[in-house]
């Protein structure tokens, strides 16, 4: 009975890679016009989105690498002429420009920072619940889901609401310090208060899903294990770093990758928080990118910037991919 | 012995006390920004602007969601928002049903490099395609035409929702298609009777996500957008915003009203999309 296939409640996840899926062992195919037709169906059903894919998302990616090897300005786009060749003047433009290897930098820092906070708060959120008595924990879920729903410009006009010069809240919190002097304080000033306010609302925004998948996966982990190793003397923290964290570590990788692939796209909480018009310092690379080619009209250069950055976001891609093709899930 | 499991049990209350206690600090630092926007919302505006503030309002009033709903395009941007979502719904839902049911029902040759574009193309940047993206619907006359945006959002939309229904049609036994098969059904058929009313729940919270990201999403429609009767809610909160300065009452109740229906669909949703999101990671 083994052709029948086993009950599968989770699908076509459990049976291995390659194996045929269940119901083919049952009908075995006949030869024949019907059998090829048969075996047209699958790519007739997905044919729509492959084309819908290819239209809207394949053409304009081939259509973005082109257009960084050419020189577009503000002309061709209106007369519709195709732009001239330029070849790899635009890299070279953008490689030899020292701001945009800062852009580079402060993308990289910023991306390491926000996932490293959300990640290591997401971890303290999801072993804390597990602490709790359950309507606290049902509390923390409510605020974790109201907090996740925020679209991202709520978010930001309430946090620019809340760093308000003249009355926002949290001038009024730090004046309460002893010693600390607040008032009419502008934090986008300095760039590093000003990223330090788009930190807190990046991290604000995500941390409820990364708590809640990490909590989610801490359910996974047998409590009899934690509970033999606590009889045996061992330390919460070994507890955490031997038995806990091997067992939800693929999802605690997939979060993080998620997370850094994410926040190294940041584009709308800069945009909003600096008003649609951000100062250097506060460029990222989806800014700069969009800068260049929407304000500055030099649509080739702010394409060679969108090029590389696809390119190094490929990496985080990859990890993500991958670890879901290790787990089974990509089949 | 009976001692030492007495305190034992007495330690681990005092510490579910303060695990207890941390918990609550977290929900009240979590929950304050939400709490804020809605106390300046609905307080008198000669509260707002305080110092030291309020943290509680003396009287409620709704002057600022009239003031925000009488602003000239409310009404129209939420028009377009629900025409853009529910056109991208729509489309994305069609052709991804029938993608995932291939992958998740059939085994053919480039499944798996179809998932893994699938999967991949869910990291690629919005912001680093919108200059080709814009290229390509000023080609087809297609900027500032809701339309546009529709096509655009698919972009995102579409992968995001064969990966979610083909988790969706993998739960659902294939045992009941065959069975409906073996007493005369065709597939499609099967698919119409018998898997599509039990994929419901899947098909809605798909949407539902779906209709959520589209009433987010800013720089597409900020770009491809420039009429004032067509831009979306989200453009409408971010003008409204440099045009009131700092009006907060105002602002507030905007981003209340922006925020309120997602909150409500979200709520519906957010259990069973959380595992999509997280690609099975947590399955179980």
């Amino acid at each position: 009975m083994v052709t029948a296939g086993p009950p599968r409640p989770t699908g076509a996840l459990s049976h291995p890679p390659g194996s045929p899926a269940p119901h083919r062992g049952r009908r075995p195919a006949r030869g024949g016009t019907a059998s090829r037709a048969r075996r047209a169906v699958p790519y007739l059903l997905i044919a729509p989105t492959v084309l819908a894919l290819v239209a809207v998302l394949g053409y304009p990616l081939v259509d973005l690498v082109v257009l960084s090897f050419q020189d577009m300005t503000r002309r061709e786009l209106f007369a519709g002429t195709s732009p001239p060749w330029a070849g790899v003047s635009q890299y070279r433009t953008v490689f030899t420009d020292a701001f945009f290897w800062e852009v580079v930098g402060r993308t990289a820092l910023f991306t390491v920072v926000v996932s490293g906070v959300t990640m290591a708060g997401a971890m303290l959120i999801a072993l804390l619940m597990r602490r709790v008595s359950p309507w606290v924990r049902l509390t923390m879920s409510g605020v974790l889901v109201a907090v996740w729903a925020m679209p991202v410009m709520v978010a930001a006009s309430v946090f620019r609401w809340l760093v308000d010069a003249d009355f926002g809240v949290v001038n009024w919190l730090l004046g309460q310090l002893p010693g600390v002097e607040s008032a009419r304080h502008n934090w986008f000033e300095d760039p590093w208060q000003g990223f330090a306010v788009i930190v807190a609302v990046v991290v604000w925004g995500a941390l409820p899903f990364s708590a809640i998948t990490l909590q989610a996966a801490l359910t996974q982990v047998p409590p009899e294990l934690e509970e033999a190793a606590r009889v045996d003397g061992a330390e919460r923290s070994q507890i955490f770093r031997h038995i806990t964290f091997p067992v939800i570590k693929p999802a605690f990788v997939m979060v993080t990758t998620l997370t850094a692939i994410w926040n190294f796209g940041v584009f709308n909480q800069i945009w909003l928080m600096r008003s649609g018009q951000p100062e250097k310092d506060y460029y990222l690379l989806g800014v700069y990118s969009f800068i260049e080619s929407f304000a500055v009209n030099r649509y080739s250069t702010g394409a060679a910037i969108a090029v590389i950055t696809v390119l190094l976001l490929l990496v985080g891609a990859v990890v993500y991919v991958r670890q879901l093709v290790r787990m089974g899930e990509a089949e | 012995m009976s001692v030492d499991s007495r305190a034992r049990r007495g330690s681990g209350r005092r510490r579910s006390l303060r695990a207890d206690g941390l918990g609550l600090l977290f929900c009240a630092v979590m929950a304050f920004p939400l709490y804020w926007m809605l106390l300046t919302a609905f307080r008198p505006a000669s509260e707002i602007r305080r110092n030291p503030p309020d943290f509680w309002a003396s009287e409620l009033t709704l002057e600022h969601f009239r003031r925000a709903v009488a602003s000239e395009t409310f009404w129209s941007s939420v028009r377009a928002s629900v025409l853009v979502g529910v056109g991208t719904v729509v489309v994305s839902l069609v052709i991804g049903v029938l993608a995932a049911y291939a992958v998740a029902r059939f085994a053919f040759a480039g499944r798996r490099a179809f998932v893994l574009v699938i999967l991949s193309v869910q990291m690629i940047p919005l912001a680093g395609l919108i200059i080709p993206l814009y290229l390509l619907l000023s080609d087809a006359g297609l900027t500032d035409s809701l339309t546009g945006v529709v096509l655009t959002y698919l972009v995102f939309m579409l992968p995001f929702t064969v990966w979610l229904l083909r988790g969706f049609i993998a739960a659902i036994p294939v045992e009941l298609e065959e069975a409906a098969m073996v007493d005369g059904c065709t597939r499609a058929g099967a698919f119409r009777r018998v898997l599509l009313p039990l994929l419901a729940p899947g098909l809605v919270a798909t949407s539902i996500y779906s209709l959520v990201q589209a009433w987010n999403e800013y720089v597409l429609a900020y770009v491809l957008l420039s009429s004032n009767d067509k831009q979306t809610v989200s453009i409408w909160l971010v003008s409204f915003q440099t045009s009131f300065g700092t009006d907060y009452g105002a602002l507030m109740a905007g981003a209340t009203l922006t925020a309120l229906p997602v909150v409500v669909f979200f709520l519906f949703v957010q259990r069973r999309v959380a595992a999509g999101l997280a690609a099975g990671a947590v399955k179980g």
